[in-house]
């Protein structure tokens, strides 16, 4: 199990998931599963948070709000794609509207497959997105210096997503 | 003169989990008007039925939308049936009735959670969830799953649920009840809570007519609407049914609805597994069996209103068109309504009431 010195906080995005999965990620702040307990606080703000859960998959429209929600993100930060559909695209990868997972729009850390995704499950995936944060705050601490893929803001990366979609349609 | 400002609210926002977008209009914290702009969860579902065969569309007609997923199951399954002109045993009517209802408390009783959670009391947000684990406990007990059920298969159930257990299920629905109720007492009649939705969000009984509201939205302006009215499934044989209105035609009514409408599922389960008729569980189609040419609709009521459920075939094992038309994208109109002229502070409010389900009316 991995251990933090601060608490991480959470950010949760719906790219065009079915719901499924965002409910079981709000059940796991809940009683039952109570993903509290490890000082973990679901925030609004991406500039308070640590750890991004992104749902669903990734289509035309929410690329760039993806996007934006990331780069607001301060370093260290760890994205974790929760569901099938985050990771690859799922059961809707042939729909015409979706690119597929949620790494076509920024990088991944953590992957927690599943149809809905279980709270189980998206508890052990924060756990593990606790010691990629860990060892990212180490890496900051020595002196790297971690920065956003270059292309991040630029229209023309997601253009050219927008077009492979198009051209596999 | 006041100066008009421009606050967007969305796609992502504390208060919803579900992206949509709103140009809120505002004249010195009053909303003059709110424009949406929705499209963030399309996927093209719809077309895939092109893609995959009519016994596996189900599985993808499931995942429409998260919450009320088993009537999406329910409803292209029912319809794909009367296109093929397969009548299924009074057994599966019965348990998809059941299993609908069940469904209408989990998504009611999240609604709930979620309400509290809009007006900031923490405390209820989690009361409501954790009984919300009982249902999703019945859940994977009778089908294995806590969200995406897949129980429902075209022309029958992939596996029955036994007499035992449907017993069982009653049984906990009685504690439920029981927490449930102190629930309820909290909502609709504690102060801080009244003081929220008492009077926001006006809709009257003309303009629900005209917007062509349904679900526990047009119920809470007084229109008698609900398709378990038309008595279809096993909704036929109850003895009484009657749709719950409330008059006050304000957020408190719509909340009073969806709060008096899951005793009401309680009393239907219990009902059903009271009559429930023991004559097979129908099964798939032989592999010969393809959708004629021709049409098909049914109307189901959804725990968030009347959803249309349409399919067409043209002779092979693909259909041609599957169309669905849920209740949030009625209501939407009704929202953009209730939003004009209320407080910048009362937009969240208004919002809820509604349930909005953006996955299902985008699809």
């Amino acid at each position: 199990m991995a251990y933090s010195s601060k608490s991480p906080w959470l950010i949760h995005y719906d790219g065009s998931s079915c719901n499924g999965c965002d409910i079981e990620v709000l059940d796991s702040l809940t009683p039952l599963y109570d993903i509290e307990r490890f000082g973990i606080i679901n925030t609004g703000n991406p500039k308070h948070a640590d750890i991004f859960l992104v749902t669903g998959s990734i289509n035309a429209q929410n690329i760039r709000v993806v996007r934006h929600i990331y780069s607001q993100m301060l370093e260290p930060k760890v994205v974790v794609a929760c569901g099938i559909c985050a990771c690859t695209g799922g059961v809707f990868r042939d729909c015409y509207n979706v690119i597929g997972g949620v790494d076509k729009a920024i990088p991944v850390d953590v992957y927690a497959p599943g149809c809905a995704v279980r709270p189980e499950t998206i508890i052990d995936a924060v756990l593990k997105g606790v010691e990629i944060l860990d060892e990212k705050a180490r890496r900051i601490e020595a002196g790297e210096v971690l920065t956003d893929p270059e292309d991040l803001l630029d229209d023309d990366a997601v253009n050219a997503r927008l077009k492979a979609m198009e051209e596999r349609e | 003169m006041a100066t008009r400002t421009v606050i967007p609210f969305g796609p992502q926002h504390p208060v919803l989990p579900e992206p949509v977008h709103l140009d809120l209009v505002v004249e010195d914290e009053h909303v003059v008007e709110a424009i949406p702009q929705i499209g963030f969860v399309h996927r093209g579902l719809e077309k895939l039925v092109q893609k995959r065969d009519y016994n596996q569309f189900v599985y993808v007609a499931e995942r429409v939308c998260g919450i009320c997923s088993f009537g999406h199951g329910y409803g292209y399954a029912a319809a794909t049936e009367k296109l093929l002109g397969i009548e299924v045993p009074r057994r599966v009517d019965y348990l998809r009735a059941i299993l609908e209802e069940l469904s209408r408390i989990h998504s009611h009783l999240l609604w709930l959670g979620l309400l509290a959670d809009g007006f900031g009391f923490e405390s209820l947000f989690n009361h409501c969830w954790r009984l919300r684990e009982t249902i999703l406990d019945i859940f994977q007990r009778t089908c294995g799953g806590r969200i995406i059920l897949s129980i429902v298969i075209v022309g029958g159930m992939a596996h029955d649920i036994d007499d035992a257990m449907l017993r069982d299920v009653c049984e906990e629905l009685d504690g439920l009840r029981r927490e449930y109720k102190i629930i309820v007492d909290t909502m609709l009649n504690d102060d801080s809570v009244r003081s929220r939705l008492c009077g926001v969000g006006y809709i009257s009984f003309e303009d629900a007519l005209e917007l062509s509201m349904v679900g526990p939205f047009a119920k809470g302006s007084g229109i008698e609407h609900d398709m378990r009215s038309t008595g279809f499934g096993a909704y036929g044989d109850l003895e009484h049914f009657e749709p719950i209105i409330s008059t006050e035609c304000d957020c408190y009514a719509r909340c009073k609805v969806r709060c008096e409408e899951v005793y009401q599922a309680i009393d239907i389960i219990k009902e059903l597994v009271a009559k429930i008729p023991h004559d097979g569980i129908g099964g798939k189609p032989g592999p010969k069996v393809v959708p004629p040419e021709g049409r098909a609709h049914v109307l189901i009521e959804q725990p968030r209103g009347e959803a249309f459920y349409y399919v067409r075939g043209n002779g092979t094992k693909y259909l041609d068109r599957f169309r669905l038309r849920t209740p949030t994208s009625q209501n939407l109109a009704g929202m953009v309504r209730a939003l004009q002229g209320v407080d910048l502070a009362d937009v969240p409010m208004i919002i809820l009431t509604i349930d909005p389900c953006i996955s299902c009316t985008e699809r």
